[in-house]
């Protein structure tokens, strides 16, 4: 019997095991696949945070996933440059080091976050979508119309940033980093469902009314989700601009809140692993029906509804269900 | 993301005698190119994209060689994807060359680490000033235009053509800057106003109105892709009566039919026309409607020549001897479909831009040459290069 | 700036409301009687451009050409209604969501295989081209004149079949109370797909009213889908008067922000500099007067009934 527990042990191991083969095989394009997977799946796993505990549904989180980027971008073109970031009285050295570029994005996306949490979360259901999404618009625009750092063309790194003691331009060792910020966003979601704040949050989605009788502020606990969310997608963003070694305001469009709402969903919602098997999916098929058919958005959209309308748990919902009913 | 293989010249045809000819006898001596093309074949812009592959396989299908191999991806107009496709273009399919990128942005993204990496690129459409000036790489060969090259033709046409006061509009973006700032760079004349818009606008009816307010004597925009129809149809609806510029890009052969009689008489600006007067045009324009069924495009004829510019040089030198290769392409021992044809120090084209008018050809809307607004031109970025 | 250019970026700002209250008001509807956000909206204004757009080269009749946006969006309004969009009135927004996000990326990759990457032709009749002279010296197009035109009448239209028609009677009554209706013995399946197939007339009516001076191409639809977005949040979801108030709102802010912005900018600023300051804040601005409405009234200026 394949218990949801096991299926996800298999699919975060299977995901390491398909770059070792990758790397013994001298794939290493297969190893970037696999490496955008991990970081699109720790995307998915920040608004799984907001989304699957908290009930918020954000179509707006590129503006995290672009903050993180552009905090990478910004640092590193600076530290290219050798000249320093100056923001009023403040003076910024840009940096090439990949942990200071993961705080600076987690801070910034944070920030971000708080912000616009304060504004959308007076507002709930269908105000909340649409809010969340106009922001990312207003985001989307302004990283265009913005030239200081490349407008519409976006900003290219030449050299991926470092790591103290890993070859970051080595594919494998660039995976391994991604994956194991995957599992720790993955074990800090997990306890964070099982800690009061989780139980909290839940019981605010389920019934704000019922939690606000036993005390709970339901617009706060909210907040922090929201945030907290954010800042595991900002993390993703600044990888994801390190493994192009670019950023533009493609990361930023709506389109792309999107598809991280799409990994979940198809991976199944409110599961600890729905966003890994809904990336590696999502990535899987963009690889092999992007070979069969120049038109291969029709064949993604039919899958993407035939599982929203038959499937509701995703693959995990109809892997772990087959597994129980063989028992 | 799309993949196909394609071994090019898998049947001959007799099609383009001259050039079949020739290419028959540097069949011999020529060596094996492995070439990756990432351009954009879905989603929005693809039919650049497709006109410039199409034109690519045009030429080695008229070379009638089997030393060119061809991957070719589709990018979908994204950056990221346009990255990883380099990347497993260079690490899986260990290309020799890369080309095939259509957007300025995409192009900033990928060429940099390709030629860091010892990479040839070959560019049939993007030309971003970095990549001219300080940015240009000795293994990146530019076989369109730089950027700027069409709005100072425009510029320079507009100064000649005796016009004061322009009033000039581009989208809010860095191609916009450019285009901008290259017709006042040509252009003599006061400007009457100067605008830009949201990047993806569709309405100009605010833009219009200030136009129209502003007494100017002749608009300049550039607006490309589906913004451009929108601007142009709505100028014509406007009753606005001024002479109008621009370059290539809004009146090219596909999106044309779509302006219609809007665009008619307009003057633009552009280093290609299918009635350029010389034996490889004739033999392009024919092919290409053969093999296809449509007019060539601007983009066609840049895949044509970028594809035609590496045949020559594989003739000449083998691509493991970079050096050797380097030196060949530089030559651009070729014939262009635009006529003379050089490259600069920063390896980006030395070439004519000329005017040409929209007219009405039986149901077709098309292009005429009616002048030439810049000979053997270069771009300003080239004393930046150090090279 | 002068009153005649004043006069007319009002009267371009007016045009981009009422074109934006068809949309508009079809998504409002659906959202207020049953319940659902449809992203794939967007694609339906789509759907009606193209269809014009290619019965206008086949017949060279504009009025045929409308005739076949609004019955072409109806069609693919009902179709879809029936065939998918019904299987979601008892999901929850995310579901929705997901849904109508695969029904875009259908319709969009299905028009490019049917009509090509190439945007396609339709242009203005020769009877509505050209600008006419308004009171006050104005020149205007008579076009531009004549969608304001269309897009009141079809507001007036809408607001007096909802007030007096049976059709309008049981839109109400579906808004105020769901279970209700179905008790009352209305056929329910009929009138949701009669009422999505409204929306989706008017939104592909808008498509071709609109794509007839824009440009007829894939993915024109996803823009202003979202600016309808903007449109309604402000208005009130589900609300028509809402979706008026909150279309010519957003027109007038954009239309208005665009032009005065970087000439505000230029008094302080060199010309290009403001030019671009003033244009990227201006393409911000629609979505702060969002933000501030929702700020002060969280279910938007006419909301309530959600």
């Amino acid at each position: 019997m394949i218990t949801e527990r096991y299926f996800n042990a298999a699919l975060l191991g299977g995901l390491a095991l398909v770059a070792f083969w990758a790397y013994g095989a001298d794939e290493p394009f297969t190893i970037t696949l696999v490496t955008k997977v991990a970081i699109l799946a720790l995307a998915g796993v920040g608004l799984n945070i907001a989304l699957g505990q908290g009930g918020l549904i954000s179509l707006g989180h590129a503006v995290f996933f672009g903050i993180g980027g552009y905090a990478m971008g910004i640092l590193a073109s600076h530290a290219q440059s050798y000249q320093p970031l100056t923001l009023g009285p403040l003076v910024i050295e840009g940096t090439n080091s990949m942990p200071l570029i993961w705080l600076a994005a987690m801070v910034a996306a944070g920030l971000a976050a708080l912000l616009i949490g304060l504004v959308s979360l007076r507002t709930s259901g269908v105000y909340f979508i649409m809010i969340t999404l106009a922001f990312g618009q207003m985001f989307y625009y302004f990283s265009i119309s913005w030239p200081a750092y490349g407008g519409e063309d976006g900003l290219s790194i030449y050299v991926r940033n470092s790591f103290p003691g890993v070859n970051t331009l080595d594919p494998i060792q660039f995976f391994f980093l991604c994956f194991m910020l995957l599992l720790l966003a993955l074990l800090f979601h997990a306890m964070l469902v099982r800690a009061p704040f989780g139980l909290a949050l839940n019981a605010a989605r389920q019934s704000p009314e019922r939690a606000q009788a036993v005390g709970l502020n339901p617009f706060r606990l909210r907040l922090a989700a929201f945030v907290i969310s954010g800042v595991i997608t900002g993390l993703a963003g600044a990888l994801f601009a390190d493994l192009n070694r670019f950023v533009s305001p493609t990361m930023f469009s709506w389109q792309l809140s999107g598809e991280i709402m799409v990994f979940i969903i198809l991976g199944g919602t409110a599961r600890l692993c729905g966003p890994v098997a809904g990336a590696a999916m999502f990535i899987a098929l963009e690889h092999w029906l992007g070979g069969l058919s120049e038109y291969w958005h029709i064949y993604l959209g039919l899958l993407l509804l035939a599982v929203v309308l038959f499937a509701p748990g995703g693959l995990i919902g109809i892997i772990t269900r087959r597994g129980a009913a063989h028992d | 993301m799309k993949f196909k293989r394609i071994a090019a010249a898998a049947s001959a045809i007799a099609l383009g005698t001259a050039a079949l000819g020739t290419a028959a006898m540097a069949e011999a001596h020529m060596s094996d190119v492995k070439v990756g093309m990432i351009t954009t074949l879905s989603g929005g812009g693809a039919g650049l994209g497709i006109d410039v592959r199409d034109g690519f396989l045009l030429a080695v299908k008229l070379a009638d060689t089997k030393h060119v191999e061809l991957v070719i991806e589709d990018d979908q107009r994204k950056p990221d994807i346009a990255v990883q496709l380099a990347d497993k273009l260079i690490q899986s399919e260990k290309v020799d060359v890369l080309t095939g990128i259509i957007w300025s942005n995409l192009a900033m993204a990928v060429v940099p680490s390709a030629t860091a990496q010892g990479k040839f690129y070959l560019s049939p459409n993007a030309g971003p000033s970095a990549l001219a000036g300080k940015g240009c790489h000795e293994n990146y060969f530019n076989v369109a235009w730089q950027n700027d090259n069409l709005h100072e033709a425009a510029g320079a046409y507009a100064s000649s053509a005796g016009y004061t006061k322009s009033f000039i509009l581009a989208p809010n973006y860095p191609a916009g800057h450019d285009a901008l700032t290259g017709y006042k760079r040509q252009y003599t004349g006061e400007l009457a106003g100067e605008l830009l818009t949201q990047l993806g606008q569709n309405d100009y009816a605010a833009e219009l109105a200030q136009i129209r307010a502003s007494g100017a004597d002749s608009v300049f925009f550039f607006l490309p892709g589906g913004m451009g129809i929108s601007f142009l149809k709505q100028y014509a609806d406007s009753g606005i009566d001024l002479p109008v510029v621009g370059p290539a890009f809004s009146f090219d052969q596909g999106i044309l039919q779509a302006v219609g009689e809007a665009a008619l008489g307009v003057v633009n600006t552009s280093q290609w026309n299918k009635d350029i007067d010389n034996a490889a045009n004739k033999t392009f324009v024919e092919a290409f409607q053969a093999e296809y069924g449509r007019l060539p495009s601007l983009y066609a004829s840049q895949g044509y020549d970028t594809a035609n510019l590496l045949i020559s040089a594989i003739s000449k030198a083998d691509v493991h001897d970079p050096d050797a290769f380097r030196a060949a392409l530089k030559e651009a021992d070729f014939d262009s479909v635009r006529g003379d044809f050089a490259f600069g120090s920063n390896h980006h084209p030395i070439q004519d831009i000329y005017v040409r008018e929209v007219v009405k050809e039986g149901d077709v809307y098309t292009n005429k040459i009616i002048g030439v607004a810049l000979e053997d031109h270069q771009d300003v970025y080239v004393a930046d290069c150090k090279m | 700036m002068t009153f005649v250019l004043f006069a007319e970026q009002m009267l371009n700002g007016l045009q981009l409301g009422v074109m934006l209250f068809l949309m508009a008001s079809g998504l409002t509807l659906v959202f207020g009687v049953m319940g659902l956000i449809n992203l794939a909206h967007g694609s339906l204004y789509m759907v009606g451009a193209f269809a014009a757009a290619g019965v206008a080269a086949a017949t060279g009749s504009f009025l045929l050409a409308l005739v076949a946006a609004l019955a072409a969006a109806a069609a693919a309004g009902a179709i879809v209604e029936i065939l998918v969009i019904r299987r979601l009135y008892a999901r929850n927004h995310l579901d929705q969501v997901l849904a109508t996000f695969a029904l875009i990326l259908i319709f969009s990759e299905g028009t490019r295989w049917i009509f090509g990457s190439f945007p396609l032709y339709l242009n203005v009749p020769a009877y509505l081209a050209g600008p006419v002279t308004l009171p006050g010296g104005i020149q205007y197009p008579l076009y531009r004149l004549t969608l304001i035109g269309i897009g009141l009448t079809i507001a007036g239209g809408l607001y007096l079949m909802i007030a007096r028609t049976r059709l309008g009677i049981q839109i109400r009554a579906g808004e105020a109370d769901r279970e209700m209706i179905a008790a009352l013995g209305i056929d329910i399946s009929k009138l949701y797909t009669i009422v999505f197939a409204l929306g989706a007339a008017l939104a592909g009516l808008a498509g071709a009213l609109v794509g007839t001076i824009q440009s007829v191409q894939v993915g024109m639809g996803e823009p202003v889908l979202i600016l309808a977005f903007v449109v309604i949040v402000i208005g009130g979801i589900g609300s028509i008067k809402g979706a008026l108030v909150g279309a010519l709102l957003v027109g007038l802010t954009d239309t208005l922000g665009g032009v005065l912005l970087p000439r505000a900018f230029a008094t302080f600023m060199d010309n290009s500099a403001a030019s671009s300051t003033g244009s990227a804040l201006a393409s911000m601005l629609i979505y702060l007067l969002m933000a501030a409405v929702l700020f002060l009234r969280p279910k938007g200026l006419f909301g309530g009934a959600t």
